[in-house]
């Protein structure tokens, strides 16, 4: 089992795994209850027409074009979210596919140099020296923020008129927060997939609060769901070739949380017990 | 001293003005019910005192030793998800942060000091329970007992006993009149007229065509007042004494 880690890909692959899935656990849980999930479906899919047309434009590097359109979409997606007036959802919707359209139009019209299916389900052979760079510092800089502000984090989570109007700028907050989730978007979705992405963000969250009743039981065990299902995720992907790492990675999520969801279920039923 | 100065004010959304060149002034220490008919702007207009929305025209100007965090804040509709993970306790402690700049966790005086408010607002037997799982009028108090955390002079409050019944409406106003006496300037948007006049140092009547702003005195006395008001004046210039009182809470 343990020879995999003689493939330097699969060493990177699981450095830059295991950091963004931190990442994405610790965005999540606030993502997930302030109501925001669909931004880091938005986001992935812009990434994705991003990628597109810097493949077109034959860069070097697409990430020196993705991330900043991505942390861009990131600023716009979370004025809509914030802006009662507008139907925030459907909006999120309409944006994102029709980045996904633009990607797909341009990937094909240009032909062969692009490999669609990398990018929507993606590869571990796309981890590369400068993500391992970028992850480590995200997630610097993302723990370093949770640790520092947690409080804070919690009363803007909970209730952000409240902390307005104490006096805590959530507005700077919620713009740090969904640039950060921007970088781990770009990061995560060459390895993940456009289409996978947005449930690394998502599953952790909604996952841990089926057993979880505190916040900051929550942020842990979201940590440790995410950093699980990554892992297991590449082995198995590693074991049977064939499989793309995203997939197995989402199905370990999805089969984490039916289990907690077990759980509470017959937690549930054995505490109702003696009432009755 | 004057805490809170606001001059020809106008707010709105959408470019619709709601509230009009509105004028009043709060001294510290005062008591002020804003009452008004639905749409009228009672709690546009404590959104803009909190500002949390632009305003049209008009200044808001407060004293300058009143800071952001040393208002307490209890909103009408407070925007969160009901299986929010959290405990009664880390909801309440949560009203300390405008005070606290860094870190886990809370002073032991901050502790202290909560206990003994969850206690006041009867929520101290409950504070390890899930916020999730209580009644909407336990969730009220429990929001409440956060705002208190938050007050250091100003506390302001919208339509706080919406979700209370009867005696625990009442329970809310002796606590509200305690925090007064205790030197807590208050602001507080009401229905309920009656227990406003009672309370209240000072009345603002929000109207479309003409708003009232004057001591709880004045306003009982003015047309507007008459109109509105079904029981007779309580107030000392008045002399009616505790017949009144002894009559209206029995």
């Amino acid at each position: 089992m343990l020879d995999i880690l003689s493939y330097p890909f699969m060493v990177n692959a699981l450095i830059v795994g295991v950091l963004i899935a931190v990442c994405c656990a610790l965005l999540g849980v606030v993502l997930v209850l302030k109501r925001y999930s669909m931004i880091g479906d938005g986001l992935s899919h812009v990434g994705f027409g991003a990628l597109s047309i810097a493949a077109v434009l034959n860069l070097s590097s697409p990430i020196y074009l993705s991330l900043p359109v991505v942390m861009l979409a990131a600023f716009f997606l979370l004025r809509i979210t914030e802006n009662s007036k507008i139907n925030a959802d459907a909006a999120i919707a309409v944006i994102s596919s029709s980045a996904l359209a633009i990607g797909v139009f341009i990937a094909s019209i240009n032909g062969t140099n692009i490999n669609l299916q990398q990018y929507m389900f993606g590869s571990i052979l796309s981890v590369g020296e400068s993500d391992i760079v970028i992850s480590v510092i995200l997630s610097i800089f993302v723990i370093a923020m949770y640790l520092l502000f947690y409080n804070k984090i919690f009363a803007i989570t909970f209730d952000e008129s409240f902390a307005k109007a104490t006096g805590i700028r959530t507005k700077l907050y919620n713009t740090v927060i969904s640039l950060l989730t921007a970088i781990t978007i770009v990061v995560g979705m060459r390895m993940l997939g456009t289409l996978l992405i947005s449930a690394m963000i998502i599953f952790p969250a909604l996952t841990s609060m089926r057993l979880c009743k505190r916040f900051l039981t929550v942020i842990i065990t979201s940590v440790v769901v995410s950093v699980f299902c990554v892992v297991s995720g590449l082995f198995t992907s590693f074991t049977f070739a064939d499989i793309p790492v995203g997939a197995t990675i989402v199905i370990f999520n999805l089969a984490v949380f039916l289990l907690f969801l077990l759980v509470s279920a017959i937690r549930k039923l054995l505490t109702r017990k003696p009432k009755e | 001293m004057s805490l809170l100065k606001v001059s020809d004010l106008s707010l709105g959304y959408d470019g619709r003005s709601i509230i009009k060149g509105v004028s009043f002034s709060v001294n510290e220490g005062d008591y002020l019910c804003i009452v008004g008919e639905n749409g009228s702007g009672k709690t546009t207009l404590i959104k803009g005192l909190l500002g949390l929305m632009g305003k049209y025209r008009g200044t808001i100007e407060y004293a300058s030793e009143l800071s952001q965090n040393h208002i307490g804040y209890l909103s009408q509709h407070p925007r969160y998800s009901r299986d929010f993970p959290a405990s009664v306790r880390e909801i309440v402690m949560s009203g300390f942060l405008g005070s606290r700049r860094f870190g886990f966790g809370y002073s032991k005086a901050q502790r202290q000091e909560a206990a003994l408010i969850m206690e006041n607002v009867g929520v101290g037997e409950l504070s390890q329970k899930n916020f999730g799982e209580l009644s909407g009028g336990q969730q009220q108090r429990v929001l409440l007992a956060r705002a208190l955390c938050a007050t250091r002079k100003l506390i302001l409050l919208d339509e706080p006993t919406s979700a209370l019944d009867p005696l625990a409406t009442a329970d809310f106003y002796s606590l509200i009149k305690r925090l007064n006496h205790q030197g807590v300037t208050v602001i507080m948007v009401s229905h309920d007229i009656n227990a406003a006049v009672r309370n209240a140092s000072h009345i603002l009547c929000l109207d479309s065509d003409k708003s009232f702003f004057g001591t709880t005195h004045e306003f009982i006395h003015s047309p507007l007042g008459k109109k509105l008001i079904v029981s007779d004046c309580p107030c000392d210039v008045c002399s009616k004494d505790e017949t009144v009182e002894v009559s209206e809470d029995a």
